[in-house]
């Protein structure tokens, strides 16, 4: 782990840039960082494809649109829809155009091999893109590998910086479960307590949280009490809650699936108003309303965010932009439907990473697949994104070593019927040591 | 803890029983296994979802969705019984094919027509009772109540109604049934729609303690089955008796191991079962 000294001061400012002296600081962590100039995404510059062909960039999405990813699949496909469209309103990329071609997968690895290969081969799209659900992503990254066509995921699962996956998967704008953790768990302990209970889906993507949640803790002298694995497909959950043993300070939870709902509502009925601490990811909440009947409980309680919810949270004039060119009003509701809650915590990962592939084809001076080597190469080459409208959730450190990003996170706490910011980590908070180098390995 | 699991398990039971007893009902009477049984519980609780969406009220909804979710459902399951498994003559292997085909278009066109996501209902009444260990959601109780009454409701239709009887007499021989003037074609339709509706009842009911999405009906089904096998197919008796068997172990083993447990040992209880007493605890020799 870096020291504090080597841990970059990231401005904390509303509008964050990252600086020559944040950047040698908190890429020293990471072998060979240091800034290249990205090349921020100027709205007023429309070229309307004046430099390059009328040829378009198809970028296959891999989408859940149905399954039970499918409340994420909708916002992931509305903030695709939005960049995308945005992106050609100021030029395209590298002057073409941009075409977005959606596959469902069903939220289902198997299929999401098949969408891969469908994507490449049917439709020769030049990249795929867009998949959320871990165990997804470690079915398909395979395939894409063995196609040898880039594939940008946006998934928070480890699997890509961990080594597992290939040297053609990017996950370059969401950051992942361990660097969230990392990020948060100091937090949790210091103010929350030390005897902590975890809750998690029983998949890849839960037993990161698992994992790296007991890490934090051992680290820092915390007592995991329960580690209690719930199926995603699960509809009932009382009885996962009676395994929280009592001397529990803290549940530290996190949900997916089609029954979130009925997960945060259950532990509400069984403790009541006298239950131990509570802190969720948002995903337990993604999609919603906070103020649905059967969640005041959670008054009081904390939630991580990548970014939040509520428009106070965060209101830079990047993060402003963004939310309004997507739909989703100050509440983080569709504007269009109060009641249609978005997934705000992970689609502005869709929306950044269609911005990086745009920085990175424009770099490397990619026309077809066979330039896929260089633009590879270049993508290895970054070191980060600066905020502003193609990122709106903060600054992110890239590590071509590991093809992850760090970012800033969010701590918010339920007040008054919605997300109230009260700590921001800065983006050195949640780096760690890579264990891997996708770099070296073969193309 | 031995009292949540047994509570949990109860409440379970209950439902179980009542999704069950649609699913034996249709194969005591008509002799087919029902696939899509699955996909009439969800449709229920779809068209609770509308319901509850069109009244804009949790209390309208609800009752606006108990009267019409099963008849609506009823209809589904009488349409499917006249042209297609009467179409097949109620061959029992191209029964089961023809109620998977039933399965798969019910759910793609729930897909089309509802969307992928889940959807909360809410619950018409919620209060929260409170145990001095801990709390339990008080409609879920309300749940137990109703599929309770439900079970009562069928059990009498069976014994003292003359349609009932006509169930029974059908159950017991369709060829003699049909000489004695019973109207067994439209016995089989009735049977058919009140094992539809039954588990559209058991949808409503459930819902607000979960949400409605197109892929619900798969854990039921399997669940179903399993009570089914256990009691013995065709079994009112043992069916309800393998739901409370089923429930009450599965809220037992998930709450002091894993509920992933619990549905490996009900799996292999059925095993057991086919293999010592393939009629079930409760069923009739059939070979």
């Amino acid at each position: 782990m870096m020291s504090n000294k080597e841990k970059g001061k990231v401005d904390q400012q509303s509008e964050l840039h990252i600086t020559r002296r944040s950047v040698i600081g908190a890429g020293a962590a990471i072998a060979g960082a240091g800034i290249i100039g990205s090349q921020l995404i100027d709205p007023v510059a429309k070229t309307a494809y004046a430099a390059g062909s009328d040829e378009p960039i198809r970028i296959g999405f891999q989408a859940h649109r149905t399954g039970i990813g499918a409340l994420y699949g909708r916002w992931y496909e509305r903030t695709t829809n939005a960049a995308a469209k945005y992106i050609n309103s100021i030029g395209g990329i590298a002057g073409r155009p941009i075409e977005i071609i959606t596959e469902d997968d069903g939220t289902d690895p198997k299929r999401g091999a098949d969408v891969v290969e469908k994507l490449a081969t049917k439709h020769k799209v030049d990249f795929v893109y867009g998949t959320l659900f871990s165990h997804v992503v470690m079915g398909s990254a395979p395939r894409a590998g063995e196609l040898k066509i880039p594939y940008f995921v946006v998934s928070e699962g480890y699997h890509v910086a961990s080594g597992a996956l290939n040297r053609y998967v990017f996950q370059p704008c969401i950051t992942d479960v361990r660097s969230q953790i990392t990020a948060v768990s100091n937090w949790i302990f210091s103010n929350l307590g030390k005897n902590v209970a975890l809750i998690f889906p029983d998949y890849a993507f839960g037993y990161d949280h698992r994992d790296y949640a007991s890490a934090a803790a051992a680290k820092s002298g915390a007592k995991i009490t329960a580690k209690i694995a719930i199926p995603p497909t699960a509809s009932s959950f009382t009885r996962y809650f009676v395994k929280i043993p009592k001397n529990t300070d803290v549940i530290y939870h996190v949900m997916v699936g089609p029954g979130v709902l009925t997960f945060v509502r259950e532990m509400g009925e069984h403790y009541g108003t006298r239950h131990p601490k509570l802190f969720g990811f948002i995903d337990s909440l993604e999609g919603v309303n906070i103020n649905s009947p059967g969640l005041e409980f959670l008054d009081g309680s904390h939630f991580w965010e990548a970014m939040p919810r509520y428009a106070d949270g965060y209101p830079t004039s990047g993060s402003n932009f963004y939310r309004d060119t997507v739909g989703v009003d100050n509440t983080g509701a569709s504007k269009s439907d109060s009641k249609d809650v978005s997934a705000y915590s992970h689609m502005f990962g869709c929306w950044e990473t269609l911005f990086a592939i745009k920085e990175a084809v424009e770099q490397s001076g990619y026309k077809s697949k066979k330039d896929y080597k260089t633009l590879i190469e270049t993508f290895e080459g970054f070191t980060g994104f600066n905020e502003g409208i193609a990122h709106p959730q903060g600054s992110k450190v890239f590590s071509g070593k590991t093809h992850q990003c760090y970012g800033q996170q969010f701590v918010s706490q339920v007040k008054n019927g919605k997300f109230n910011v009260v700590h921001r980590t800065s983006i050195a908070d949640g780096m760690y040591e890579p264990e891997t180098d996708y770099t070296k390995k073969s193309l | 803890m031995v009292f949540l699991a047994v509570l949990d398990g109860t409440v379970t039971a209950f439902v179980l029983a009542l999704i069950a007893l649609g699913l034996s009902l249709v194969f005591g009477v008509m002799r087919i296994v029902n696939v899509s049984h699955g996909e009439f519980f969800m449709l229920g609780a779809v068209f609770s979802w509308f319901a509850y969406h069109w009244t804009a009220d949790s209390v309208w909804g609800f009752v606006l969705a108990l009267l019409i979710a099963p008849v609506i459902v009823g209809f589904i399951a009488v349409f499917s019984e006249r042209f297609i498994l009467r179409k097949v003559d109620y061959n029992p292997e191209s029964t089961i094919v023809a109620t998977i085909g039933i399965l798969y278009v019910i759910q793609q066109l729930t897909l089309m027509g509802f969307g992928p996501e889940a959807r909360p209902v809410e619950a018409p009444i919620y209060f929260r009772i409170s145990f001095p260990w801990f709390g339990y959601s008080g409609y879920k109780l309300l749940v137990a109540v109703m599929s309770g009454l439900c079970l009562c409701g069928v059990w009498l239709l069976l014994k003292r109604t003359k349609l009932g009887l006509y169930m029974r007499a059908t159950q017991q021989d369709y060829e003699i049934a049909t000489t004695f003037g019973v109207p067994t074609k439209k016995i089989y339709a009735s049977v058919f729609a009140l094992g539809g509706g039954l588990a559209a009842l058991a949808g409503v009911l459930v819902v607000p303690i979960r949400q409605a999405d197109h892929l619900m009906g798969l854990e039921p089904l399997l669940l179903s089955f399993i009570v089914v096998i256990i009691g013995g197919l065709g079994s009112i008796r043992g069916t309800i008796i393998a739901a409370f068997l089923i429930g009450i172990s599965d809220g037992i083993i998930s709450v002091f191991y894993e509920p992933t447990l619990a549905k490996m040992l009900a799996t292999l209880f059925v095993v057991m079962i086919l293999i010592i007493k393939p009629s079930g605890l409760f069923g009739e020799n059939q070979q």
